[in-house]
Formats: structure tokens, sequence, C-alpha cells
């Protein structure tokens, strides 16, 4: 049911972890539903998401879909990170199932939440583009 | 790698000697039963030898057996079938929230076309009480409807208390033993059961083939309708191979219940303290005591099933879940949430359920799996806030 790609994230998430010093840090889903990611941020003054990392409870898609969204960001710029799709996830993964499809959304929206977080630290206002497709999953 | 099949309350493996058994009726004895020419009734003497096997083992009359296609099927037949033959008496049927879709879904269909149902409750470790039975017993009810041993908890059901209350008041017990047929014994009369349903490929007869237990005496208008096969009870050519090879599993399995059984337990019980020993927050569903000698269900928090099952999977673990990505729901298993589980604890539900070639080395094995993919996930998830070694 899952591509290569999929199961190779999933047994070798990148960039997975707690970031201590990470400036943005963003949570969505919920327990109930089954699936929570929490994506944590290290933004440069410059605006350049310098490092990246998350934490997920959920199925091996949310897994692998965190792990695909922190590598499709690292390095880029918080304006291209905001315009992550979850389709962009899901063709970096070669394709998902397609019950599994709101787990690419729930990593876009954990991207989105997390740059948002950013912004509200520095009090800043919030740049267009960090509203989610579905509040809370 | 070294594969480990733990999923048994799925199905099972053919055993050879039951292939074996089957092999001349997929081949060289390919009459129609229902002929009566010497080919007819060369395969219509293994259909009536299988008839009498299955009667046997359940100690029943070989005339109380229809032959079906299985679980659902019979399951389906012995709901709509007596809730048609008996409408003059009411319109109510009970059964509980922990049955298998088989029955609940039937049910549904049943209140659609307006009858009553009542859906009892189970308890934390997914019992319903004969109290709990007569309660919901009106002068309108037909039939009780409650499974012998849960298919995802394993939890074994008090049926010949629940009996005698049903016939105390004149209603009819169906129990959906499809879990518990060939694993544990069951005597129809013994135990006062009106109807009982079973497939083959739980206890390592071949996939579409089941059997419906009927009571002498009563008599269901045919769900299938057709020829005169099964005496009228269930329309179309028979299975002949399927029959054959249930025939030769039942035998199988009855021969080896006591000795499997408790092979079988000792496995199971080493797995649950084990797991319970080694993995922190781990919940067993399911009664500690009254359950089915070859399940195994814990709920490991924190961590989510699907997840669980794939990397159980890349170790050569095969296990089944009932979080709500196995199940292709939204919702986690009914069955757990029947038990009182929360979701997010429903969600991290692993099921092991063992077979007769489970092993030592192969629990062993598990156990060592079990709390490194635990650690693993738990490690990724951001509720887990417990040590991370």
């Amino acid at each position: 049911m899952y591509t290569e790609k999929v199961l190779d994230h999933f047994s070798h998430p990148r960039n997975m972890g707690e970031m201590q010093d990470a400036n943005g840090v963003g949570m969505v889903g919920n327990a109930k539903c089954g699936d929570i990611m929490q994506m944590f941020l290290k933004i440069s003054d410059e605006g350049v998401i310098e490092d990246v990392s998350f934490k997920t409870f959920g199925c091996g898609a949310a897994i692998a879909t965190s792990s695909m969204a922190t590598e499709l960001i690292k390095g880029k710029k918080v304006e291209e990170a905001l315009k992550l799709s979850n389709s962009a996830v899901v063709e970096a993964l070669e394709g998902l199932p397609p019950q599994k499809i709101h787990c690419s959304v729930l990593a876009e929206e954990a991207v989105k939440a997390a740059v948002e977080d950013y912004y509200k630290r520095r009090g800043e206002p919030v740049p267009e583009g960090t509203e989610r497709k579905h509040a809370g999953h | 790698m070294k594969r480990i099949y733990l999923d048994n309350a799925a199905t099972t493996a053919l055993s050879p000697k039951v292939l074996e058994a089957m092999m001349p009726y997929l081949t060289e004895i390919y009459g129609n039963a229902s002929s009566p020419h010497w080919f007819g009734q060369e395969a219509r003497r293994g259909v009536e030898a299988a008839r009498e096997k299955l009667a046997g083992a359940l100690g029943a009359d070989p005339s109380e057996i229809v032959f079906t296609g299985g679980g659902t099927e019979s399951d389906n037949a012995a709901l709509f079938g007596a809730v048609e033959k008996y409408k003059k008496k009411g319109n109510h049927v009970i059964t509980t929230n922990v049955e298998h879709h088989a029955i609940l879904h039937a049910c549904e269909a049943l209140e659609k076309k307006g009858y009553a149902v009542t859906c009892l409750p189970v308890d934390e470790y997914g019992l319903v009480t004969p109290e709990q039975v007569a309660a919901a017993i009106t002068d309108k009810t037909i039939l009780a409807s409650v499974m012998f041993a849960n298919n995802e908890v394993g939890t074994v059901m008090p049926i010949p208390e629940i009996a005698k209350v049903c016939h105390e008041k004149g209603v009819l017990l169906h129990t959906d033993a499809v879990q518990a047929v060939g694993h544990i014994p069951i005597n129809v009369k013994e135990m006062g059961i009106d109807m009982l349903s079973l497939s083959a490929h739980k206890f390592h007869g071949p996939k579409g083939v089941g059997a419906l237990y009927l009571k002498k005496g009563i008599r269901l208008p045919s769900h299938i309708v057709g020829g005169e096969q099964e005496k009228g009870r269930r329309a179309g050519t028979e299975n002949v191979a399927g029959i054959v090879g249930l025939g030769a599993a039942i035998e199988l399995a009855v021969a080896h219940m006591r000795e499997n059984a408790a092979r079988m337990s000792a496995l199971r019980d080493r797995l649950i303290e084990g797991i319970l020993g080694t993995i922190p927050e781990v919940k067993l569903n399911g009664h500690p005591t009254k359950r089915l000698p070859n399940n195994v269900n814990v709920s490991i928090k924190y961590i989510e099933g699907e997840s669980i099952l794939l990397m159980l999977d890349m170790n050569g673990i095969a296990a089944s879940s009932g979080s709500a990505c196995t199940s292709g729901s939204l919702d986690p298993s009914h069955v757990l949430l029947a038990l009182g589980l929360p979701h997010e604890v429903a969600h991290g539900s692993v099921r092991l359920t063992l077979g007769d070639d489970t092993t030592d080395e192969d629990v062993d094995y598990v156990l060592k799996i079990l709390p490194e993919v635990a650690k693993k996930l738990r490690f990724m998830s951001p509720l887990w806030k417990g040590a991370v070694e």
C-alpha cells in the first residue's frame, strides 16, 4: 500500500526529534483522531530556515509526510516554506493511498503553524499563507 | 528474515492434511452432489461425511447443519431468517455492541426495515451479563444474538447462562462462534444454543465455506433462493471440496483442541506478561482469564497502531490493530471503544493471535522486537514524555 519512499521515510525519518533552540514551534492534529504533528523551526534573522525537526504521533504516512516536509523546507526562505503544499509532499513521496492524503495536509499545516508561531514570538504580523485548510484537523 | 504469522484471528493457514482431504474433490470427484448418478453420489458422500463430522464436533444432529459460504453469510441468514420467520411474535432483536460487523450491520439493516434493536453495552472486559440480556427481553423479542468469543479482544461470553435466560422467556439465542469453534469446547445441546455461525478458515480449513447450526424445529426461509440444496435451507450447488475441507479441519481441531489450547494459553500468558513487564504504560485489552487461548491484545500508549504494525512487519512479524488507520475509517475499532478505551489508547492497540505452529522462540522474538518498536515510535511521539534511553 505504501511506496518505497514512504517506507524509507517511515523507517529512517529525517530531522526527527525535539529542538531546544527552536524559534518557531507548531503542533497540529489531535490524539483522538490518531495523529499529531509537532514541527520545530530555527529561522535566521535573514528569514532562512536554518534547521527544522519534527515529532509525530501517528500512522506510517503521518511519520513519512512529516519527515518529507522537513526535507522540503530545510534551507528555504520562510516565504517559500509557506508555499509548501500537501500535494508537493505527496509527490515527493511518490504517492500516498487516498485515505492517507489527510496526513500530507497535516504536514503542510504543521509547517504553517510553526511559521505562525515564529512571527508571533517576534511580535510581527503573521504573513498571508499561514491560514490552515481545516483548523485542528 | 524470520517470518512469524500472528494474525490467526484474521485467517489461519490451510492445514496440509485438510488440503489432502480436499484434493480428490478438486480433481476426480467433480460430480454435482445433487446428481443421482455415481459421480454425483460420490460427491454427496463427501458432503454428508463432513456434515456428520461437524455435527459430532458441536454435539448436534447432522440434520441441524446447513453449509454456507462463510461466517458472514451464516450470521446474516440467522438474523434475517429468524425475524422473517417469527415476525408474528414481534419485532425486537437483542445484541451487543462488540459484535462483528456481520451482525452489527445486519442489525442496522433490520432497524432500517422498522425492527427494534437493543444493543447491550459490555463492561470494561467485553462481557455482557445474563441479567442484562434478561432485562432487555420484551414480549416482542424474537431473538438475542451474542457472540461466543470476541474477534478483537478474545473475551469469551457466558453463553450457557445467556441461553438459559433467553429460554426462560421464550427467546431464541443465536451465537456468532466464528472465533470459538475449533478453539474452545462447544456443545450446542448442553449450552442451549439455538443457532450458531462458524467459518472453516478460522480453524485451518479453506476460505469461503462455513455453516449455520439450526436447532431442530427452527425452520428459516432460505436466504438464497434457487434449488433445493441443503434441504431447501440454502440454495446453490454445494462447495463440495470446501465442505469436505471444513469437515477435515473440524475433526483435526477437535482431536487436538485440548493440547493446542493448553500450549497456546501458556504462550499467550507468557506474551502478555512479557509485554506488560517490559514496556511501560501498556494496557491489556479484554478479560484477563475469560479469553481465547490464542488472543493477545494490548494498547501501547502514546503511539499509533498502524505504525506499530508496519514496524513489526519490517521485522517479519504479522499482527493486527484496531486503530482507525487500519480500519479505513476515522474511528478506531468499535470493540475497543465499547470497552471504554479513550480514542487515543484504542489507536495504539496491537492484536497478536497465535496459531498451532507458534513456538516458544516466536514468543521470545516478539518479546525482543515489540519493546524496541515501542521505544522507537515513542521516541518520535510528541505525546511521550517518559524516559527515552
